[in-house]
């Protein structure tokens, strides 16, 4: 018969750990003796038995005798998927917030996420982005020099600069309120689309910050918000699919942006515009590189997919065609930037670089809508109908 | 085939759990229906009266319930049990250090005990202590004298819900230490999953306590109908046949705290009958005779 000793160790302070251990390996109708030198043992396992459901049989050594009822609990179980991966193709509302690979109990309220079909948010490389984004977390404190010695920038120059700041936290803010709606709909069996979304968010919640403090630095005023770039904006929020909200903002919106980030970095007139907006388009590559990449792959599961995808831009596009689109005082705080004074020869420069810069972005985006799926007659199309505000 | 069921309210979980089995026998098949009582005494004259068809009854409720029915020739049909109202015991405990090292150590002394009405933490320990020769008697009638008195200092929490409210019971366990020694008792009173439980929560810390008597088993809540019909058999029917596996009761009878509904026994109640005859708590009858009690 099995038995179990629990020296001195009263129930009150952990011995039911004990013999519940004992008794789970107990079929329904075993006995397990009891024994132990505390002076309440019989009081205390009589109660304990009660209230799990087993019998307490105190003629001699006390026992307890294993019920049927307490094993029922598990009765109804599942797991919820494998830990390790895959994930299911689809994500069971009843898992709730449990663990991936977790037996779990049958009852308890569903879930409720909208998102809950692996091809409509996985990617195969978000277990390697989400890795790659832990390991890439710098701290705006001590990965900027913000002490660096102050070079001498122009006034005009210094004003394009806090300009350009201006925009970037409005965009930013964006990019982080998006991937967060995201998240709040995702089942959570995808986990790692999960954790990669979250660290997406808290990479636009540094650049919001390092942006915000470059813009402050000269003490002066914050730029213009211009009502075109916020519809440009709105637009993004309103996207109700995670797919295209995903395929809007990360693989058009962002990737545009890479080259933006570039071009200012190569153009900043200090240090810290250089090192704040090399930072983030460091980030920025991760969060294009997950949108390319699901994008992709639900366009490889379902080739009708990237209709869905034209339509959202060709949607937008038509939305914002009434719009001023990018701000002005943006464009010319780029051209300024790249001129570096207002000498006509500089400007000519500025504007020829500016004009580049279009023309790579463009090549970009064209270069994305292939890899993900689109005929190059139609990628040139799409990437010429992407919102003038860049993002 | 239509039931209604009385439950007392003690606790705000009682309108999750019944509204949760009411949706459950009505799927059922039972067209089924309760109402909820502030105290146990009202809901055993409504059962009595008929104005409801089955009472989720304390133990104390029980013995009202049969004195009442028994004058005025109501049959009562018991339907059911939980398996966790099975053979208690209550117990009286004394700080460990304590030179009280038998019951009739506590001549002269102070016990503590539940609400007036609370036949875990009160009726059946004191009942204990009169069958050991001991002479229980109330504070307010001053201290007791040379023999064998004990005062009894009662906390009166959720007078009405018979003892379901167990804030009287664990104020009781806590007098044993009161930092101020007019507040401080000599003896508990309690049931024993409350021993375990306050141990546990700290309340009494381990091996704070020593157990100086307990009580025979007794059982505890009981279901009782007025009468019989179809509709109570059914419920009876449907309640015994609850599965802990099944998802949706699950919840429910955890917060009910069972793991199964067991056929009704009657066979625990004679100490409970013997404790309300000698604090004269209820009459023969059935009526309230306890000095004070108002639910």
């Amino acid at each position: 018969m099995a038995a179990v000793d629990l020296a001195d160790l009263g129930l009150d302070e952990g011995g039911h750990l004990l013999v519940a251990r004992a008794v789970a390996a107990l079929a329904p109708g075993e006995r397990l003796t009891v024994t132990g030198r505390h002076p309440a043992l019989r009081l205390h396992l009589a109660a304990w038995c009660r209230a799990s459901g087993h019998q307490f049989a105190g003629d001699g050594t006390p026992a307890v005798v294993k019920g049927g009822a307490a094993d029922r609990r598990w009765a109804g179980a599942a797991r919820a998927g494998d830990a390790a991966g895959p994930p299911e193709a689809r994500a069971d509302q009843r898992w709730g917030l449990a663990a991936r690979g977790a037996l779990v109990e049958a009852g308890g309220p569903p879930l409720g996420a909208h998102w809950s079909q692996r091809e409509h948010v996985w990617a195969d490389i978000a277990p390697q982005l989400y890795a790659a984004a832990a390991a890439s977390q710098w701290d705006p404190a001590t990965a900027v020099d913000w002490a660096a010695p102050a070079v001498a920038v122009p006034a005009d120059i210094e004003r394009a600069v806090v300009q350009l700041m201006t925009y970037l936290v409005e965009n930013e803010q964006a990019a982080l309120v998006i991937p967060a709606r995201l998240l709040s709909q995702l089942h959570p069996h995808y986990r790692e689309v999960m954790q990669l979304l979250a660290s997406q968010a808290a990479d636009e919640a540094r650049h919001v910050e390092v942006f915000t403090r470059r813009a402050l630095a000269s003490g002066g005023p914050l730029g213009t918000s211009s009502a075109g770039g916020r519809a440009s904006l709105q637009t993004l929020l309103d996207e109700p699919d995670f797919t295209t909200a995903s395929f809007l903002l990360s693989v058009l919106g962002e990737g545009t942006f890479l080259d933006l980030l570039r071009f200012i970095a190569d153009h900043a007139p200090d240090r810290v515009t250089a090192d704040v907006t090399t930072l983030a388009a460091r980030d920025e590559a991760r969060h294009v590189a997950f949108g390319v990449s699901h994008a992709a792959h639900l366009a490889a599961c379902d080739r009708s997919y990237l209709g869905t995808l034209r339509q959202a831009v060709e949607r937008r596009h038509a939305a914002l065609q009434d719009t001023a689109g990018l701000n002005a005082e943006v464009f010319d705080s780029l051209v300024l930037l790249a001129a570096g004074s207002w000498a006509p020869a500089a400007i000519r420069h500025g504007w020829q670089a500016v004009r580049d810069l279009r023309a790579r972005m463009d090549e970009g985006r064209r270069r994305r809508l292939a890899y993900i799926g689109f005929p190059d007659d139609e990628a040139t199309e799409l990437s010429a109908l992407h919102t003038r505000n860049f993002m | 085939m239509n039931v209604l069921l009385g439950a007392v309210a003690y606790d705000q979980k009682v309108v999750t759990i019944w509204n949760g089995f009411r949706t459950w026998l009505r799927a059922c098949g039972l067209d089924f229906d309760y109402v909820l009582y502030s105290n146990y005494e009202r809901q055993v004259e409504d059962l009595v009266n008929g104005r409801i068809d089955v009472a989720w009854n304390s133990p104390l409720a029980w013995v009202r319930a049969r004195r009442l029915a028994a004058r005025r020739g109501v049959p009562l049909t018991p339907l059911t049990m939980r398996d966790t109202d099975c053979d208690l015991r209550s117990v009286i405990v004394v700080r460990s250090d304590s030179a009280v090292r038998s019951a009739s150590d506590l001549a002269g002394r102070i016990v503590a005990t539940g609400a007036v009405d609370s036949p875990q933490a009160t009726l059946l320990p004191l009942s204990l202590l009169r069958s050991l020769g001991l002479s229980p008697g109330p504070e307010a009638a001053g201290p007791c004298g040379p023999g064998a008195g004990v005062t009894v200092r009662r906390f009166d929490v959720g007078v009405g819900l018979h003892g379901d409210h167990i804030g009287g019971e664990r104020d009781a366990a806590r007098a044993l230490f009161a930092a101020d020694p007019a507040g401080r008792v000599d003896a508990a009173c309690m049931v024993d999953s409350n021993l375990l439980l306050f141990g546990r929560e700290g309340t009494l810390p381990a091996g704070s306590v020593r157990v100086l008597a307990q009580t025979p088993l007794y059982d505890h809540c009981t279901m009782t109908a007025h009468g019989a019909s179809p509709g109570i058999a059914r419920l009876g029917e449907l309640l015994l046949g609850m599965d802990y596996a099944d998802a949706a009761l699950r919840p429910l009878l955890d917060l009910e705290g069972l793991k199964e509904w067991r056929p009704p026994r009657l066979s625990g109640y004679a100490p409970l009958e013997r404790a309300v005859d000698e604090a004269g708590f209820y009459d023969a009858d059935g009526e309230v005779t306890a000095a004070g009690y108002r639910p």
